[in-house]
């Protein structure tokens, strides 16, 4: 086996009697596409914080490319902001070029995606074509892992579908990537998902392991919006898909319990939970 | 469900030599969540002012309630960052002219629904972005709106605000309101009751998610490397690929048939409205 790009071993950081991250231990090999989840407050960003160097854990270790998480070895790292990084008043060119002399590399060509707005500021151009330009920035000195922050938001279709393009052909040509999402459409898009809730590392693996063992319960009534009232009167945590009602992580004779009494008619069945549900049955018992 | 149903028809709306909106209709009926997904550019916010009377039509026809009676939470954050979440609610309440208990009611049912009891006191500014736009969702709800539009409600928000922000949606339908919403997420929008897709102004599809996603524009396979890639997408390591309805012809390195959800179906439409009619090998 390939050494992991990044190791995390037994990563706690406390600030004061505050356990940010507890005990975390996790790793991206090369070639792989991992997704990082979790609510805010998790430690996703405290955990990637310390994985880069930038924060001290308060114990265990760290290993990022073979060694610990200094310059040299941030300089091997390729990363693209939730917000970008890009400057909006320089052109796409001058973005391009300004990136590459901070790292010292040749400059640039422009890549043929922009040929037609290579002369265009920054901020007059699409959000996805400024997506896809954060990319080719972080991407100019050849990095061997890059940490990603939401890399498709709020992109239409096909620019998004241009995107996971780029990080999949990297993660083919091994390098290691890492993704910090919200999203399940984006963490679809990962080999291996990791979980994080209150500082640990709740579950880790595809999107069906971490969804196995909980279920949902899926109440179709005639009377769904009364469905919908009765069952959130009783505190239970439901959801709404369609007109049909959605009952997470509570066993179906409790939920059709609830509904006899208030004299609902309905049908239940039980379903797969959706990894918003896990989070939320995980969030509640971390 | 009694009450009218909101939307436009035919609406048409350029802002400069731009056309924002191109011949879109929407309709959005009482008592459940209509959801109006694309990325950037697609027409979203654009649309969701046109209901709520923020932007005028250059042509078609817009059919919703009286101003006071639509609630809206804008994709910004939507709340007085100097006020408490309590006073915030007292303030937008008292303008809508809620009476003073009903508003004490309402208060607490909605700080309840979105779990912001314990931080009624706390300044919005120093609420989290999901804690805020939570607030902002509230706020468009306190007078009991009859049409309650939420533009981008969950962008940036984390997945478990992100349950409340549709919990607190689906108790306003539940309750007979008129709720359209809008997200680029499409696992989202296939949790609503209706659906719209725009995409550069115009409607991409339209209908009940599993209606929109029944109707796939063609044949769909799963394979691990496309044969025409300018109709095929990642779906993690393998691609999915669009073929026209008589399916791939026989002898093409095609992998087994899939099933679409909304994102091979978004997919597939926006790559025919880019290219037009989809293509033999």
């Amino acid at each position: 086996m390939t050494a992991p790009l990044l190791e995390v071993e037994h990563v706690s950081k406390r600030f004061g009697a505050f356990v940010a991250v507890d005990d975390v231990s996790c790793a991206v090999g090369p070639g792989e596409v991992v997704g990082l989840l979790g609510a805010n407050g998790a430690g996703k960003t405290t955990v990637l914080r310390i994985a880069l160097g930038l924060l001290a854990a308060s114990s265990g270790g760290v290993r990022l490319l073979g060694r610990a998480p200094d310059r040299e070895a941030r300089s091997r790292i390729g990363y693209v902001a939730q917000g970008l990084g890009l400057y909006a008043d320089l052109s796409v060119r001058e973005n391009l070029e300004f990136v590459a002399s901070v790292y010292g590399q040749p400059r640039p060509e422009v890549p043929d995606a922009f040929t037609d707005l290579a002369d265009d500021l920054v901020g007059r151009i699409p959000l996805g074509s400024q997506r896809e330009l954060a990319f080719a920035c972080a991407l100019l000195h050849d990095p061997a892992f890059v940490v990603l922050d939401e890399p498709t938001s709020g992109v239409g279709a096909v620019a998004r579908s241009a995107l996971w393009e780029t990080i999949h052909e990297r993660a083919e040509a091994g390098v290691g990537v890492l993704v910090t999402t919200h999203y399940m459409q984006e963490a679809d898009q990962c080999d291996r998902l990791l979980l994080m809730a209150s500082g640990r590392l709740v579950a880790a693996g595809s999107r069906a392991q971490i969804v196995a063992g909980t279920t949902a319960v899926e109440v179709r009534a005639a009377e769904w919006a009364r469905a919908f009232e009765v069952l959130s009167a009783a505190n239970l945590p439901v959801t709404l898909a369609g007109t049909a009602v959605r009952v997470a992580d509570v066993p179906l004779d409790a939920v059709r319990a609830e509904l006899d009494r208030a004299g609902v008619g309905a049908q239940l069945a039980p379903v797969a939970a959706t990894i918003e549900e896990r989070m939320t049955v995980l969030a509640g018992q971390a | 469900m009694t009450g009218t149903p909101s939307g436009v028809t035919d609406a048409v709306v350029r802002v400069g030599p731009r056309t924002a909106l191109d011949g879109v209709s929407l309709t959005a009926e009482p008592g459940a969540v209509t959801a109006v997904v694309g990325g950037d550019g697609a027409g979203k916010t654009t649309l969701l002012r046109v209901l709520v009377g923020r932007v005028a039509l250059d042509a078609g026809t817009r059919t919703a309630p009286d101003p006071h009676r639509i609630g809206f939470a804008p994709a910004t954050a939507g709340s007085w960052a100097g006020l408490t979440v309590e006073q915030n609610l007292a303030f937008v309440g008292g303008s809508y002219g809620v009476d003073a208990p009903i508003l004490r009611e309402r208060t607490e049912q909605l700080l309840e629904a979105a779990g912001l009891r314990e931080f009624r006191d706390r300044p919005a500014a120093q609420l989290s972005g999901g804690m805020r736009r939570k607030l902002g969702a509230i706020l468009a709800m306190v007078h009991d709106p009859q049409l309650l539009v939420l533009d981008e409600p969950s962008t940036g928000v984390d997945p478990v605000s992100r349950v409340d922000l549709w919990r607190l949606a689906a108790h306003a339908a539940a309750r007979g309101t008129t709720v359209v919403m809008s997200t680029s997420y499409l696992d989202e929008a296939e949790r609503a009751a209706h659906v719209l897709v725009l995409d550069a102004g115009r409607p991409l599809a339209q209908g009940l998610p599993a209606a929109v996603v029944g109707a796939f524009p063609g044949t769909l396979t799963e394979q691990e490397r496309p044969v025409r890639p300018a109709w095929a997408w990642r779906r993690g390591r393998r691609f999915r690929e669009l073929w026209p309805p008589g399916g791939p012809p026989s002898g093409a390195p095609v992998g087994a048939l899939a099933e679409a959800d909304l994102e091979d179906v978004v997919m597939a439409r926006s790559l025919l409205a880019l290219h037009g009619e989809v293509e033999a090998p």
